[in-house]
């Protein structure tokens, strides 16, 4: 069954992703250079929709709060992400949109992949290293929520509010920013 | 033909919440260590071990492979399992999408026609810069512990803290580094 899951699942992400634009790295650079910001309202549109459902359905019953996996807080986050910002700009490819644009026929992606591999292994040489600096250190009490999500033990920053209508709330914020996003900044688009 | 932002968005939002109420939320990048895993064990058999006392059963001499009970170790040792799937299920959906849509010409094939207004046609310049932009990327990832998927999209749609801290590293690299690099063509 969770492989069943898996196939349609994956199949449905890896077909969305290539509809979408994200599989052709033009795309992403033209978001980052502030182009033409499709993916930009495509991506905040998604974050905003996933949102509220999943919260409107631990609300109603229908999502179990089991199935969250909210991942530790700690300074390497923000290193990490600068870092993934920086390959992200260079090459307008990220983990899940290379090997799906590698796919779809793009040699470009292969050698990104190539490298990502190269990374990760790097990474995994580096991880005791790492890890003795400080920067995998727990920030927040680690996986932290923004509100205290019914049925989870996750640490939370704000008391007094349900975490649910935190999120709705943030959904909500998501799709008027992608709503209200020009279609480009400057430029010819 | 790409589609327009609503649509793809609603469609997009649909696939990361039908993952959460099914199964969990999306994320990719860990599956970079779990092939690595697989090929450093094909060599180095010694790489991942069954052990009876670990949580997960198996253990490694790799710290980064034996962290949290040898959880990793695991799914090098059993890679036909959820998340490993789904990732080669990424790519058959982005294949058959591809293959609808009449596929990627030859030219956008090698490079993005933005790189090329910038830098020119040679296919050696953009591989090794791909290449190179992918090590960072991974590296990045694992250091972060999740990446575009895993953090910015399924975790700030949890109203997870470290999205939203990866969400503001990854953006204040990119958006300088793109507007820089990328100034013909905009």
């Amino acid at each position: 069954m969770a492989i069943f899951l898996a196939l349609v699942i994956g199949g449905l992400f890896g077909f969305t992703l290539d509809r979408i634009g994200a599989t052709n790295p033009g795309y992403i650079i033209r978001m980052l250079n502030l182009s033409n910001l499709h993916l930009l309202k495509t991506i905040m549109l998604a974050i905003g929709t996933s949102s509220v459902l999943m919260f409107a359905g631990i609300l109603a019953g229908l999502v179990d709060p089991g199935h969250l996996s909210v991942k530790d807080a700690y300074s390497g986050v923000f290193v990490g992400g600068l870092l993934l910002g920086a390959g992200f700009a260079i090459a307008g490819y990220c983990p899940g949109t290379s090997v799906t644009a590698a796919a779809t026929g793009r040699k470009d992606a292969l050698f990104f992949v190539l490298g990502g591999l190269f990374g990760a292994a790097a990474y995994m040489l580096a991880y005791s290293g790492v890890k003795a600096t400080g920067l995998l250190d727990k920030i927040a009490g680690g996986k932290a929520t923004l509100g205290m999500v019914t049925d989870t033990d996750y640490p939370f920053l704000i008391g007094g509010l349900s975490g649910e209508v935190i999120g709705i709330g943030l959904g909500i914020a998501f799709i008027a920013i992608a709503a209200l996003a020009p279609a480009k900044l400057f430029g010819k688009g | 033909m790409v589609l327009n932002w609503k649509v793809g968005g609603l469609l997009l939002g649909g696939v990361f919440f039908l993952a959460v109420l099914l199964v969990k939320p999306i994320g990719v990048s860990t599956q970079f260590v779990i092939l690595d895993g697989i090929l450093w064990d094909a060599v180095n058999p010694a790489i991942v071990v069954v052990d009876e006392t670990a949580k997960s059963g198996y253990a490694s001499p790799n710290a980064y492979l034996n962290k949290s009970g040898g959880k990793y170790a695991k799914n090098v040792a059993e890679p036909m399992n959820y998340s490993f799937i789904f990732v080669l299920a990424m790519v058959g959906g982005a294949a058959l999408s591809a293959f609808l849509r009449g596929g990627v010409s030859a030219e956008e094939r090698e490079m993005p026609e933005v790189w090329r207004e910038n830098f020119g046609s040679s296919t050696t310049k953009r591989y090794v810069w791909a290449f190179i932009a992918g090590f960072l990327v991974l590296f990045g990832a694992r250091l972060a512990g999740g990446c575009t998927s895993g953090h910015m999209m399924s975790g700030m749609m949890q109203t997870a803290l470290s999205g939203y801290i990866f969400t503001a590293g990854a953006f204040l690299a990119a958006f300088p580094i793109a507007l820089f690099v990328f100034k013909k063509g905009n």
